[in-house]
């Protein structure tokens, strides 16, 4: 299919929207009526047709909006985007990577030709046509991750991979759930997730390092991950917080099925060739509560959900004071019927609500 | 006494030992203010190592206190800063000719110890063959998050930055790269309403 990009912006009169496409292949990420800090990982060898899995790097209306964005979060603070000295390799791996899915997963809006290291790329929706050399940096106006993240929704973690351990050496953050790169860049995989409650007890980090190390090439993996803003913020970072926190604030009643977006993070993790470095990509999809409860199935959910979340997740996550709000909205959505299992929206089995 | 015992916390937050002589042909001890004890107490049952040992102490508001002790475990270079750093361009001189089985002792605040830690990690020392011993007060340099300006020796939460002028408070979450632990607005969802600051710890 052809995707329509939309002109919308993520700061200010926030006109971000989901189209009906959109909507539907949210990638809702509750798959029964709880939540709990889980390792869920699973292979990322595409998805059903048309949903946000089918691709190896997702691309969506908002793609070209997205980037317009990083490009003022970029120029706004610099800091975003680092690479420490010896991740210069990583950075042509995953300029590889990004080039070849793309061109190969959407061949009508990205285009490589590679002539031995004279590499030709073709970015149609942000009209880039670039000609330079692999794996030199003179010939690219950024350095090669920064070249190609600026051109590749989601943020991009770079982890290196020496004495058993992952380390966060790189990296491309503007959409971020509230942590900074520019703070944690260097540290390894247990000091940059210190700040999460419950799962360190739980032995989850434990496990999902000893799954990241042993990723191989060519058998990336994916997880979801979600949190909650207020208003579709893309930059819900650190350094922006003493901008962006007082909009919790803003909540009403009224407005809150428009205002309040889940925030759901598609991370995936892919082993590059030569650096043998990782890549994270996390990929943040919004979607306004007004138009989640459209699906019967994730309006019932999500508010079993929200209700029965331990208080330090909630806390963590940063909407413990507009929970009782955020319930009162979504209990009009719970008629208490059975959900069905799995995240898919079931649109031809799951019943219309019922009040 | 000198020593305290900070409670359990997150993984990022640094955590000391107490000194011990290691073999090496060479010593770098740098240590500030109470850390002095730290050193004094390595020399009373290892005075040999100091032979070949290179002293820095800034002696901060402890004035002559430690110096006269110091001086009399007889380091082979023992040097006195007025501050940290006065003494940074000596530390790295030192780093950068150091050799093979340099070994490094930090003790004093977690200041000093971050700071000095990261000269040694960007001279090629691995941080976990660094040894630390806090000492002394509990106070931290804080980066500011929103501004990113640094602000040492902070001894309450919340507390004002000396950059920007917003109120942040005092997060465990620490970076050995920047020697620095996070501060963040602590008013950003409420603005205007700030905790009464209260001492670290207290």
């Amino acid at each position: 299919m052809t995707i329509q990009f939309n002109k919308e912006s993520f700061r200010g009169d926030y006109t971000f929207h989901n189209s009906d496409w959109a909507i539907q292949r949210f990638p809702f990420p509750f798959h029964e009526d709880s939540y709990m800090y889980s390792v869920n990982m699973e292979q990322h060898r595409g998805g059903p047709e048309g949903s946000v899995y089918e691709k190896r790097f997702d691309v969506d209306e908002h793609y070209v909006s997205e980037m317009h964005d990083r490009a003022l979060v970029l120029a706004e603070d610099p800091l975003r985007c680092q690479s420490l000295p010896h991740m210069t390799l990583a950075g042509w791996d995953l300029l590889e990577l990004i080039m070849v899915a793309k061109s190969e997963d959407y061949p009508e809006l990205f285009e490589l030709h590679r002539n031995g290291d004279t590499w030709r790329w073709v970015n149609k929706p942000m009209e880039i046509d670039d000609t330079f050399t692999f794996l030199d940096e003179t010939t690219l106006p950024y350095g090669p991750m920064e070249y190609i993240t600026r051109q590749a929704q989601g943020d991009w973690c770079v982890l290196d991979q020496r004495d058993d351990m992952l380390w966060m050496d790189a990296g491309m953050v503007t959409t971020q759930a509230d942590w900074s790169l520019d703070f944690d860049i260097g540290m390894n995989f247990f000091e940059w997730h210190a700040p999460v409650p419950l799962a360190h007890e739980m032995g989850i980090f434990k496990r999902a390092l000893k799954f990241l190390l042993n990723i191989q090439q060519g058998a990336p993996a994916r997880r979801l991950n979600w949190t909650m803003t207020v208003n579709p913020l893309l930059d819900t970072s650190p350094e922006n917080y003493h901008k962006w926190g007082v909009q919790k604030t803003t909540l009403t009643p009224k407005n809150i099925g428009a205002k309040q977006h889940l925030r759901v993070e598609l991370q995936t993790f892919f082993r590059l060739p030569r650096s043998n470095a990782l890549v994270f990509p996390i990929r943040c999809y919004l979607i306004a509560f007004q138009d989640l409860v459209t699906i019967p199935k994730w309006g019932r959910r999500l508010h079993r959900v929200i209700r029965d979340l331990p208080d330090e997740l909630a806390t963590y996550k940063g909407f413990i004071a507009n929970r009782p709000m955020m319930l009162d909205y979504l209990s009009r959505y719970d008629d208490g019927l059975a959900t069905s299992p799995g995240v898919w929206p079931d649109l031809e089995i799951e019943p219309e609500l019922q009040k | 006494m000198s020593r305290f015992t900070f409670p359990d916390s997150i993984a990022s937050r640094p955590v000391y030992g107490t000194l011990e002589p290691k073999q090496g042909k060479a010593h770098l001890m740098i240590a500030d203010a109470e850390g002095a004890e730290a050193l004094l107490d390595l020399g009373m049952h290892n005075p040999d190592i100091f032979k070949n040992s290179h002293v820095i102490f800034i002696p901060k508001d402890t004035g002559q206190t430690y110096i006269g002790s110091l001086a009399d475990l007889d380091p082979e270079q023992f040097y006195v800063g007025p501050s940290y750093d006065a003494s940074v361009p000596r530390i790295r001189r030192v780093l950068s000719g150091a050799h093979m089985g340099l070994q490094v002792y930090l003790a004093g605040t977690e200041g000093l110890i971050g700071q000095a830690q990261n000269e040694a990690m960007q001279a090629g020392i691995p941080h976990t063959a660094i040894q630390s011993e806090h000492r002394g007060s509990v106070a931290r340099r804080m980066q500011c998050v929103h501004c990113k300006g640094i602000t040492e020796d902070v001894t309450t939460d919340p507390f004002v930055c000396s950059h920007c002028g917003l109120n942040l408070f005092v997060r465990d979450h620490y970076s050995r790269r920047l020697a620095a632990f996070q501060g963040v607005r602590v008013d950003a969802e409420d603005p205007g309403n700030i905790p009464v600051p209260v001492e670290l710890y207290s």
